[in-house]
């Protein structure tokens, strides 16, 4: 049955994130984003034991799963309590968030496609995760990192940039070609500790924002891996529909973590309308939806319009989510979400800024950090331009190839 | 209020059947008419009659008053609108207006009122009758209005003027809202033919093939018994506007449906449109604010129906339904290029109708 708002679960999920990000990440955040490069914040570690010990173990998941199917076997599960979380902990700090250990994408490739044996190892330790290349961004098709078997190891080569967690993390997830001339079938991802000889961290990027998350480039020189840190099958499938499909398995993990990055939108830009509606109400702005729109202020207009974006692109996320929770295709949902949170959460952030002048100017509020960390969400896991051709592709039946 | 229930967007297997033969009613009795309807500035004789078969009206009034019983939803309401919607907005808005009546009886009147006019609406040929609450003022707000009502002996005496209103003196009952001596706004229905009841055709730029007329009232006299007692305007400016909202839902999803083949089919430099990037992301653009827009209005509808606060949600929903109108409405002509302009497309005539999303108020009580 229809029916939009949460549950008592997630509810509760939301009060314990709120709290995490009200008492560790906002005392801290505007302090972080100065000192911009170091090592892990220590207020974070006790943060990453707390979500170790809640996070379910993939079986114990699925029981959850079942459990929480109540009602007409519609579930709320793991998708949609990640979204809840996400964007409170985002409404304390996204940079924060992004550098907690233990929860980066690599360990969300991991838990996806890892065996039983890869979860083991790899599923606790602090995993990045590296597609870009200097020559492929959107395009991750284009990897040219090559990853070649040489008796029971595989020799990786070739440069890796803007690895989130590139720095700090414990092992990187790195993507690589098994022969380029192949395509995209070729592309697999290896789990390659991070002090594994052969990998060495050429720098960490100066940024516009989401400055206390480390953004990385990361070399690989004849570096040498086990044969069973391959994540998922070695063999390169040989028709052109079984690589599609091994290809689109790979993209798949997009779905399920493009909602998450729109969550992280959704926190963001939350936070700057909080400090905008508080630090207007001093002066006497209420916009407390009392008047027609016609009969508004321009300011209480700008609010308006702000929260309908925000509540939508919200609730488009809770719809992403909800279908992967329930095992509905969702690619095109997981993509409309994070177009419209993306662009929305960038249009809100720096309006606020704008609206309150110089206060949202200075660095005596957060507004002009939320603004500078809100931009990058709209370009990382998948531009706002990569998501509507995207959404184009499946609404007009098109391919890749009929639609650049 | 509020029951633990998962988010969930799925439908009942009662609400898809229900939205199955809506649609189906929407693609083959409303879609090949609404372009001469709107001409004609007039729905063809018989279509209302048509609609009743639909039971929207009949579903909610009380059995023992002639109706299905069918508990008031406004969610399942919605999803109604939006699917007459998707045929044509005037027509649709012409067919639900008298279910907006029928909801604002259930809602505001007592059960004697109740009795008194309900079993008038429940008949089996369509009964016009309409809400009247707009007025023609640049700033009106639906609170403050012009329209005044003063009691008079054992009963109300109105006088002002109605702007908007369907069916005008033709309608069986006008439920109109009008300030009570100053004391803020009051309900009165007015039955056809009261004394002093003039109404004057007015043509707008959309919504043409709705029959709207300027309504005047002249020292109209209305019984006590035709004040609705426990009038809630902003639920009844909340409904309406979710009402609204809905409408918008269901004719931008035609503007999404229609031009998706056409852009496929069209050639340019040899090729589909449609593989060209500027056409494609308009494409994405319109499904992506098309989803923002109904889930707003799915949202402020559940609440409504489970008894929450939904001031704010349906507040949200009518200013991002009416951007958004505007903003898909051009586009779809955009995308049509110089057909989008041409009355043989539905394309201009959509857009016209779009418009009145952020003008209507109190004209569609879900």
């Amino acid at each position: 049955m229809i029916n939009l708002e949460l549950p008592k679960k997630m509810l509760m999920v939301q009060q314990m994130s709120h709290q995490l990000a009200s008492n560790v990440f906002r005392p801290i955040s505007r302090n972080y984003d100065r000192i911009e490069h170091c090592d892990t914040p220590e207020e974070l570690r006790p943060v990453a034991q707390m979500l170790a010990a809640v996070r379910p173990s993939q079986n114990k998941d699925k029981d959850k799963d079942k459990e929480q199917g109540a009602g007409d076997g519609i579930r709320n599960g793991a998708n949609l309590t990640g979204i809840v979380g996400v964007e409170e902990m985002c409404w304390g700090d996204v940079g924060l968030m992004l550098s907690i250990p233990g929860a980066g994408l690599g360990n969300a490739a991991v838990m996806a496609v890892g065996t039983p044996e890869q979860k083991e190892k790899f599923g606790k330790l602090y995993c990045a995760m590296a597609i870009t290349e200097p020559g492929a961004g959107s395009d991750s098709a284009a990897v040219s990192t090559s990853a070649r078997l040489d008796g029971n190891e595989w020799v990786l080569n070739g440069e890796k940039i803007y690895c989130t967690a590139g720095q700090r993390c414990d092992a990187v997830v790195v993507w690589a070609t098994l022969d380029k001339s192949k395509g995209k079938a070729a592309i697999k991802s290896f789990i390659v500790p991070r002090d594994n000889p052969g990998m060495a961290l050429v720098r960490v990027e100066d940024k516009m924002g989401l400055r206390i998350s480390d953004t990385a480039a990361l070399s690989l020189n004849d570096c040498r891996i086990p044969k069973e840190n391959i994540l998922g099958s070695a063999e390169v499938a040989d028709t052109e529909e079984a690589r599609k499909k091994a290809f689109g398995g790979v993209m798949q993990t997009f779905d399920n973590t493009r909602p998450q990055v729109a969550a992280m939108a959704l926190g963001v830009a939350r936070a700057a309308l909080e400090i905008t509606r508080e630090i207007l109400l001093k002066e006497g702005v209420k916009a407390d939806f009392s008047k027609s729109l016609n009969n508004s202020t321009a300011i209480e207009a700008e609010l308006y319009r702000m929260e309908a974006d925000l509540d939508a692109a919200r609730l488009m996320t809770y719809k992403a989510a909800w279908m992967a929770d329930n095992r509905q295709p969702n690619s095109k949902e997981a993509s409309m979400c994070k177009a419209k949170a993306g662009r929305v959460g960038n249009a809100i952030t720096l309006k606020c800024v704008e609206l309150c002048g110089e206060l949202g100017y200075s660095e005596q509020f957060l507004l002009e950090k939320l603004a500078r960390d809100s931009k990058i969400i709209d370009i990382f896991e998948g531009t706002q331009q990569i998501q509507q051709l995207i959404v184009a592709r499946q609404l007009l039946g098109l391919s890749s190839r009929e639609l650049k | 209020m509020s029951q633990d229930m998962p988010f969930d967007l799925s439908l009942t297997e009662e609400q898809r059947m229900t939205r199955e033969s809506l649609q189906r009613f929407a693609e083959k009795q409303i879609r090949p008419i609404a372009r001469a309807a709107d001409e004609a500035g007039v729905a063809p004789a018989g279509f209302y009659d048509s609609t009743v078969e639909l039971g929207l009206t009949l579903l909610p009034i009380p059995e023992i008053h002639g109706g299905a019983g069918m508990p008031r939803d406004p969610m399942a309401n919605v999803l109604a609108v939006e699917d007459l919607g998707h045929g044509d907005i005037s027509l649709a808005l012409g067919a639900l207006a008298p279910l907006g009546v029928i909801n604002a009886l259930l809602d505001f009147a007592s059960a004697e009122q109740q009795e008194a006019f309900l079993p008038r609406l429940a008949a089996e040929q369509f009964v016009p009758a309409a809400l009247a609450l707009m007025e023609g003022r640049a700033t009106f707000e639906p609170s403050e209005l012009t329209t005044k009502a003063v009691a008079d002996g054992d009963g109300y005496v109105i006088s002002g003027e109605k702007r908007l209103v369907p069916f005008g003196a033709d309608a069986e009952l006008l439920l109109v809202i009008a300030d009570l001596q100053g004391s803020g706004p009051a309900a009165f229905v007015v039955e056809k033919g009261a004394a002093g009841v003039s109404a004057q055709a007015a043509d707008y730029m959309g919504l043409r093939a709705l029959e709207t007329f300027t309504v005047s009232f002249d020292q109209v006299r209305v019984p006590a018994l035709n004040r609705l007692e426990n009038l809630d305007l902003e639920r009844l400016v909340d409904l309406s506007r979710l009402g609204v909202a809905a409408l918008a839902v269901g004719c931008c999803q035609a503007v999404l449906d229609f031009s998706i083949p056409y852009v496929n089919e069209r050639k340019a430099f040899g090729e589909p449109i449609a593989w060209r990037q500027s056409v494609a992301f308009m494409v994405a653009n319109i499904g992506i604010e098309l989803e923002a827009m109904r889930l707003l209005v799915w949202r402020a509808a559940s609440r409504a129906r489970d008894g929450l606060p939904f001031h704010r949600e349906a507040y949200l929903a009518r200013v991002l339904c009416a951007d958004k109108a505007m903003e898909i409405g051009t586009n779809g002509i955009q995308l049509f290029g110089g057909a989008g302009f041409i009355r043989d497309y539905p394309l201009e005539m959509w857009y016209r109708n779009l418009r009145a999303v952020g003008v209507l108020e109190g004209s569609l009580m879900v």
